[in-house]
Formats: structure tokens, C-alpha cells, sequence
């Protein structure tokens, strides 16, 4: 048996994957805002792809003004309970925090966060000013971190706003694609309806937008579209064996175990493919689903993976162990999986090559390939006037407008895949686009 | 939306926030930077004849991590001409004409005060300040706190200032004497307008014990200095509601107020607005922007629709000790869900208190209390390090009201040393040789 117990109820999955920035209560939360400097031009909200002003929101909750604190924070940035679990803030904020310095412990930024901001979704706290209505309707497609901000942006403007979302639940990967040890479903779930109640922005599930009659539609109906689209399934990789059964996508394997927790099955001896964010949670997550043994195999060495160190760590935290310098050259097994064959890799100068006869296999029921997602091509092609760049990410000008079209987008399809933190900024930015774009 | 303006004595103001008269108010950048970032008025830098100013000037009290808890200057007015200082005075109100700006002023011979008063007047001022309370290197010269500790100069002086005012003045006293209700008298009686308080305290705010000087070091050496920040909130608080229950003068509180919650104590005991300076000194202007989202929170969240609806709320609330009803008892409730276990409650208690705590053996470390022994002082939940741990809870019903006013007037208190109808007799200690076991 591996570190963890396979879950078979609801508790003992809740018991495996126990937050790992569990909410504050008042006494933890005092003490450290009582230790926030108030540093001027502050690192932190500097390090804030939404710049709350970090300094000033510490130092309402040690002043007991928890609500204006909360004010402060979704002033920036609308997914701030979300983002105080989700955002990776060893590397933003905290990774910022002026203690690093000297060695002391940076201050829980994104739990005081979450501590401030769930106050107020608890309360229903009315932070929010909206303008009149303005006569003007928006579309947005896809009820993601972007969607979402995109529309609460607009809602304060004065604008009508209509959101397509073709899952059954709003939030985009923070409910589908985080790990469940960084926040739980209903958490996420009441950011949003909060968010709705005090918008008053109309979100339509379950009808995704993907044919151009569907497109002609929107056009015809609002006065500009924004696509909060985000990415694809996996990639494929083009391995023999791919197919097999248990040979699975991470962000899909992902989102079922967000949806059905422990009832769905994890293998015994797991391999994941990868070494970005998305590879550590895979790896993270099986071992938490009880797999006994995780390997995270990586085509370069460990210094060169695109994931965090943090994220790693946690990774190894619960027994994941890194295979480095190794490619998959096919997915081995009849019917299911049954292990991988990989050639050993090394670097000559920039340039990745296979050593020749160094192949050799590793025994497993389970492959995760966590090796990127795919860009939406297909449909962003039905869009007249849409530029790509090589990437497949979708050009926009400053404004977040797509060329000469009413078109605006943000987030993941932009940006190619970031954190959720960059898509709320995203989006928000976009709002001010289109109101620049519909004032002119 | 609640209305944060403010008028104290006729002088306006979009918030009740101002910079005290100190280095933060030294200059027209400093005063403009801060109207800037939201502050409602700035009272300037004392003007007079100008000074020379030693180096060093400050000397701080840290609390273990916590710093400028108190600050000590001997810094003294403006070392600046009063020539430069009247033109930036007039610039300010050009680009800040709602905003207030306060001539603080300090001088000596009736004549001077007179032209002063005059030359601040016509640069724009919309207020007077007369700085009696300063209590470092200028009292050595007459001036400052030597004027607000003799009520009957300080009389004189304000009747000289209002012999050519024609805009109100307010008159700033120092903590720095024992009843400070006899010089805010004294600027009622000299016809005042207002009074602001409380001036720094004398301090000295520790010693360098290696090279045997006090702190701030002038070359080896050092002076008594003026004592400010969040340590002197409290004597502030205490004198700012002795004026505002004796002396029928509007109050500018000072004193320790760095966020919100500190400006609305103030108000509840009296005063109609602030002044703020260690803060920013310590923060910057910059602080303001939790001050003014705080305050309005509050006045939603309490229905205050203005400054005035709040102002001197606490005031009924506070009365002679002789008057507070003996017949009201609170005991202390360990939460044992929250109790970490320190027993720092139990050491202060049995140690500091009344024996009232004993811990458990053998079990957790939560103690508990002895309610016969608890006398309802608080301590123990004042030491308690966790929010909402230690509470104090009400066991009497509510239904009696008895103070030593009414035990006095019908001849039922204690009267001679053993007494039986003081509260001693009877209760219980532990016998002073079970301490040796211990």
C-alpha cells in the first residue's frame, strides 16, 4: 500500500486531499496582519498579476474593517477568495514578501486573503457599485476565471451581460482543473454565486457555442462578444499504445476527480508524462487516490521543468519520484495499460536527442499525460478576422480586441495557459476594452 | 453613503483626518502630497521665528516586534523663513481650496503675535493653532509647554491672538500638568475658538547602557524629549474626555490614532476631529486609505449618518468610580475548544490576581476557573493570547443597581480598619505558607 488509503467515501477522500491553505480563524489571522510591514510601493501587490493593494487590505483586517478589506481585494481582482487558495503565491506575492530578505517567514498573503473574502460571500456583503444600465449587451463565452471577471467588469459599467458556458457549473478550471487540495468545490461554487447575486450578470449552462450559426447568433444579438474559451482536451502525443485503456489526459483525468472524488478509479503503479504544474498535481493527486507507486518522468532534467518548485515538492511530498532524461516511445500493453517504453534523452548544447540503444520499460497500470492541452483551432477559425499566433494562442491588440472585430478575449486562449490569477486580470482588462471600444 | 465633513469651530473639512502640526507638515509638497492621497487637513508646522536643529532628533520604543509603539522628538518649530513658508501656505488653498490648512504658531511678545496672525491670515489659513504644549527645548525659552502649563498666561496670550483674529483659533495644550481641564478653561475664558489635544509628553525614551546616554545622542549627550504614537492613546483619551465634559469647546483629538478604529474612540469621547503624525511618520500618507473606508464602514454598519450623530457617544458612559454599581458580576469562562494551553491566565491570575485558576492534573492543559475566587477583573482574558478564549460572563440578573455614592449617603461603607462591610472579609486566600509549596 502506498502513503495514502485508496478513499471509498466522502470523508476519506476529504481526509487524503486536506487543504494545504486551510481558512484562518480570527487569532491566526490577527497575528499575521499584525505582522505585515506596510511597505511602500509594496513587492507584493507589485508581484500581483491583479495588483490588489496587498499592504492596505493586511492592514484592514488587523483594524477589524474585515469588509473593506474584502472591498479592497475584489476591487482588483473579482475571484479573491479563489485566487487566496488557487494562485501559486510562493512565486507571486509571498515569493515578493520584503521578509524573504532576512530569512523571516513572508506573510500568509493568500490566506488572509481567503479569510477576508469569505466573510464577506458568507454575508452576502454588498461591495459593489453598478452603474445604470447603459442600454449596451455583451456576450461572453465561457463562464471561466476571464468570463466571469469580463462580466462582473461590465456589470459595473452598466453593461447587459450574457455568458454561454457549456459545462454545468461556472469557475472554468478552478473547479474543474485545480487540485482539490488547493480548494474545494462548494468553496469555489459560493464565489460564484455570490458573484451572480451581486452582478446580476445571466449565465446560461450546458450550451456551448460551436457552430457558426451559434456565432452569427451572438454577433447579431450584442454589441461585442468576449471569448473566455481556455484550451482543449490533451494533446496527443502520437505514441503506439496511446489508446489503450488507462492511458488518460490529465486535465481530463483532473476534472473527473474534481467532479466524482473517490469514485473514480486511479491505478496501482501510475506513470505520468510531463514536468509542468499539471504534471505535479497528476502526480500529487494519484498518490493521494492511494496509486502505490507515482512516476514523474520528464524528457529533460529536473532544473528545466516548467512546474514550480513548490509544486514539485508537493509532488514528492506524497511520493512522487522524478525520472528525468527519458522519453515515452510507446504506451505498452493489450487492452489496458501495462507499462511504458522510454529512450534515454540528454542535451547537446540547446538540442534534446534520443541516446540510441538506451530504451528500456517501466511496469504500470496507468499513464497520465499531462504533456499541454490543445489550442481551439477549429473554432476560432469559424470567426472571421481571427489572428493565431504560431502557438495557436489568439492575437489581441492592447484593449484585448481581436483585430478589427467586436471580438475581445482573455485568459488561457490568450495567454496559452497560465494560473487563474492572470485570466481574472485578463478579463477585467478586457471589460474596459470593449467599454473604451463601445464608448468611441 | 454616510457624510465624513467635517467643521470644527467653522473650519471645514472633507474628513475629519488632519496632519498634526509636525514634520509631516513641514513644507507645501508634504501638505499637498497628503491632501492628495485623501487627508482632510494639515495643520503646518509651527511657524515663528525660525530655529536651529540639532542632530539626532528621534529616539523610537519598540514593543518586541513591534516598532515606533512610541516615538520620542526634540525636534523644534520650523527652522524654516516664515516668508517661504507663507507662500506655500498660499499655494496650498489655491490648489486646495475645501481643504483645511491650520497655521500653527509659536512667538513671544504681543506685537509678534499680533503680525503673525496677520501674515498667516492673509496667506490663505482657514484656522489658527497656538502651540502651548510643546515640552522640549522651546518651554526652556518661555514659550510652549511653560505657556500651557500657566493657565493664566495661556489666558492672555489667546486674548492677544483674538485681538486680530478674524478666523478661529484653536488652542493645542499639553498633557504635561496635572488637571487638564484648567488650561482648556483658561482658552474658554480667553475667548478660543477650540482646543486640540494632546501635545507630547516629556519622555525619555530609554539608554544606550554602554556609552551611558539617553536616547536621541547629540554627541554623546541628550535632552528630555516629547513623547508620542499608539503608547499614549490611552492618557489622551482620558484627558480629551475630562475637556469634553468640562469645557464647552469643540476637540481636535491627538494622540496615538493611526487607523479608523482609533479616530472613532476619539470621537465617541468627545472630540470632532483628528490629528494624526507618528503614524505617518512610521507609514506615510498612504494610511489614510484604510482610515476613510474604515470610518464610513462603521457609520453604515452603525447607522451614524454624520460625524456629529456619533460624536461624544460614550461620553453618558463614563462616570466617577463612586457612581459604577457594585452589584454587577462578571466570571471568567475558559473556551476549552479554543485554549492552547499556556496557562499564562492561571500564572496571572495566581500570581497577579486573586487564586481564582487552578490547573487540572492529569489531564489537559486547559485550566479552569474557580468561580467562589473570581472577582471578575479581567486579567485573565486580557493575557489570554487567543480571540474570544477567555470571556467574562455576566452572573448577576441584573435587577440591583447599588454604588458607594448610595452606600455613602446611607451610611453603609466601611469606616474603620476591620471593618466587616468591606469587601475582604470572609473571602477567601490560601494560607501564606502554602505558598512555600509551590
Amino acid at each position: 500500500m502506498g502513503e495514502f488509503k485508496r478513499p471509498e467515501t466522502e470523508q476519506e477522500f476529504a481526509d487524503n486531499f486536506s487543504q494545504i491553505k486551510p481558512l484562518m480563524n480570527e487569532t491566526e489571522a490577527y497575528y499575521e496582519s499584525s505582522r505585515c510591514l506596510f511597505c511602500y510601493d509594496a513587492p507584493c501587490q507589485k508581484a500581483c498579476p491583479t495588483a490588489i493593494d496587498i499592504p492596505l487590505f493586511i492592514r484592514q483586517i488587523n483594524s477589524g474593517d474585515v469588509t473593506g478589506s474584502a472591498e479592497t481585494i475584489y476591487a482588483s481582482n473579482y475571484f479573491g477568495n479563489a485566487c487566496g487558495k488557487v494562485c501559486p503565491t510562493e512565486v507571486l506575492c509571498e515569493g515578493a514578501c520584503v521578509y524573504n530578505e532576512q530569512n523571516v517567514k513572508p506573510i500568509e498573503i493568500g490566506r488572509l486573503q481567503n479569510f477576508a473574502t469569505k466573510q464577506a460571500i458568507e454575508e452576502n456583503k454588498n461591495l459593489f457599485s453598478l452603474a445604470p444600465e447603459n442600454g449596451k449587451k455583451i456576450a461572453i463565452v465561457g463562464a471561466g476565471p476571464a468570463g466571469v471577471s469580463c462580466a462582473c467588469e461590465l456589470r459595473a459599467l452598466g453593461y447587459e451581460v450574457d455568458i454561454f458556458e457549456a459545462k454545468a457549473k461556472p469557475s472554468g478550471l478552478t473547479v474543474h482543473g485545480v487540485a482539490p487540495y488547493k480548494i474545494e468545490n462548494e468553496e469555489v461554487l459560493d464565489e460564484m454565486e455570490y458573484l451572480e447575486k451581486q452582478f446580476g450578470y445571466r449565465v446560461t449552462y450546458n450550451s456551448p457555442i460551436n457552430s457558426e450559426e451559434d456565432l452569427r447568433k451572438l454577433e447579431e444579438g450584442y454589441d461585442a462578444i468576449f471569448l473566455g474559451i481556455g484550451l482543449g482536451n490533451t494533446s496527443v502525443l502520437g505514441l503506439p499504445g496511446e489508446d489503450l485503456d488507462n492511458c488518460v489526459g490529465a486535465t481530463e483525468l483532473i476534472e473527473e476527480l474534481r467532479m466524482n472524488h473517490h469514485q473514480i478509479k486511479i491505478g496501482n503503479k501510475v506513470v505520468v508524462l510531463g514536468g509542468g504544474n499539471t504534471a505535479m498535481d497528476a502526480a500529487s493527486e494519484s498518490a493521494r487516490m492511494g496509486a502505490e507507486s507515482v512516476i514523474l518522468s520528464y524528457r529533460r532534467g529536473p532544473e528545466e521543468m516548467g512546474a514550480y518548485d513548490f509544486e514539485y515538492d508537493l509532488a514528492k511530498g506524497v511520493g512522487a519520484q522524478g525520472l528525468f532524461n527519458v522519453q515515452p516511445v510507446e504506451i505498452l500493453g493489450n487492452g489496458g495499460v501495462e507499462g511504458v517504453r522510454f529512450t534515454r534523452t540528454e542535451v547537446v548544447g540547446n538540442e534534446l536527442r534520443e541516446i540510441p540503444g538506451s530504451e528500456f520499460e517501466i511496469q504500470c497500470d496507468m499513464v497520465i499525460k499531462a504533456t499541454g492541452q490543445l489550442k481551439q483551432k477549429d473554432f476560432l477559425n469559424m470567426i472571421a478576422g481571427v489572428e493565431m499566433d504560431d502557438g495557436g494562442r489568439i492575437s489581441i491588440d492592447s484593449s484585448g480586441r481581436i483585430g478589427s472585430t467586436k471580438y475581445f478575449a482573455g485568459g488561457d486562449a490568450v495567454n496559452g495557459g497560465a494560473e487563474v490569477v492572470n485570466a481574472a486580470a485578463e478579463g477585467k482588462e478586457a471589460a474596459q476594452g470593449i467599454h473604451q471600444y463601445l464608448m468611441e | 453613503m454616510p457624510d465624513l465633513s467635517s467643521n470644527l469651530a467653522g473650519i471645514k473639512s472633507p474628513n475629519p483626518f488632519w496632519l498634526a502640526s509636525a514634520p509631516p507638515t513641514n513644507s507645501g509638497y508634504q501638505v499637498m502630497k497628503a491632501f492628495d492621497a485623501g487627508w482632510g487637513g494639515a495643520v503646518w508646522k509651527t511657524l515663528g521665528v525660525p530655529v536651529v536643529n540639532v542632530s539626532s532628533r528621534y529616539g523610537g520604543v519598540n514593543y518586541r516586534d513591534s516598532r515606533l509603539v512610541g516615538l520620542n522628538n526634540i525636534e523644534l518649530i520650523t527652522d524654516r523663513p516664515l516668508k517661504d513658508n507663507l507662500e506655500e501656505i498660499e499655494e496650498v488653498k489655491k490648489h486646495f481650496p475645501d481643504h483645511a490648512v491650520i497655521a500653527s504658531l509659536m512667538v513671544e511678545t504681543r506685537e509678534e503675535w499680533h503680525q503673525i496672525v496677520k501674515d498667516v491670515e492673509n496667506a490663505g489659513s482657514d484656522g489658527i493653532e497656538l502651540n502651548f504644549g510643546c515640552p522640549h527645548g522651546m518651554c526652556e525659552r518661555g514659550m510652549g509647554s511653560a505657556v500651557g502649563q500657566e493657565p493664566k498666561v495661556l489666558k492672555t496670550i489667546v486674548e492677544w491672538v483674538k485681538e486680530v483674529a478674524s478666523i478661529p483659533v484653536i488652542v493645542k495644550l499639553t498633557p504635561n500638568i496635572s488637571d487638564i481641564v484648567e488650561p482648556a478653561r483658561a482658552a474658554k475664558e480667553g475667548n478660543g475658538d477650540a482646543i486640540s489635544l494632546i501635545n507630547t509628553i516629556q519622555s525619555l525614551v530609554g539608554v544606550d547602557i554602554d556609552n551611558f546616554v539617553p536616547y536621541p545622542v547629540v554627541d554623546g549627550e541628550s535632552t528630555n524629549g516629547g513623547y508620542c504614537g499608539p503608547a499614549v492613546k490611552p492618557i489622551a483619551l482620558n484627558m480629551v474626555k475630562n475637556c469634553a465634559q468640562n469645557v464647552d469647546l469643540p476637540i481636535s483629538g491627538i494622540g496615538g490614532i493611526e487607523n479608523w478604529r482609533d479616530a472613532v474612540e476619539y470621537f465617541l469621547l468627545g472630540a470632532t476631529n483628528v490629528q494624526v503624525c507618528t503614524a505617518v511618520m512610521h507609514f506615510g500618507f498612504g494610511i489614510i486609505r484604510e482610515m476613510l473606508p474604515g470610518l464610513e464602514n462603521y457609520m453604515k454598519e452603525k447607522g451614524f449618518s454624520n460625524l456629529e450623530e456619533m460624536k461624544g457617544k460614550a461620553l453618558d458612559n463614563v462616570k466617577t468610580w463612586e457612581n459604577l454599581n457594585l452589584k454587577y458580576k462578571v466570571v471568567a469562562e475558559i473556551d476549552e475548544e479554543k485554549c492552547v494551553g499556556c496557562q499564562l491566565c492561571y500564572i496571572a491570575c495566581e500570581d497577579g490576581a486573586h487564586q481564582a485558576i487552578r490547573l487540572k492534573e492529569n489531564e489537559n492543559r486547559v485550566p479552569e476557573i474557580i468561580e467562589e475566587n473570581c472577582v471578575g477583573c479581567n486579567l485573565c482574558s486580557i493575557v489570554c493570547p487567543i480571540e474570544d478564549c477567555i470571556t467574562m460572563e455576566r452572573r448577576d440578573d441584573g435587577s440591583e443597581n447599588l454604588t458607594w455614592a448610595q452606600r455613602t449617603d446611607a451610611n453603609d461603607i466601611p469606616t474603620t480598619f476591620n471593618d466587616e462591610k468591606a469587601g475582604g472579609i470572609g473571602h477567601w486566600v490560601p494560607k501564606p505558607t502554602d505558598a512555600l509549596r509551590k
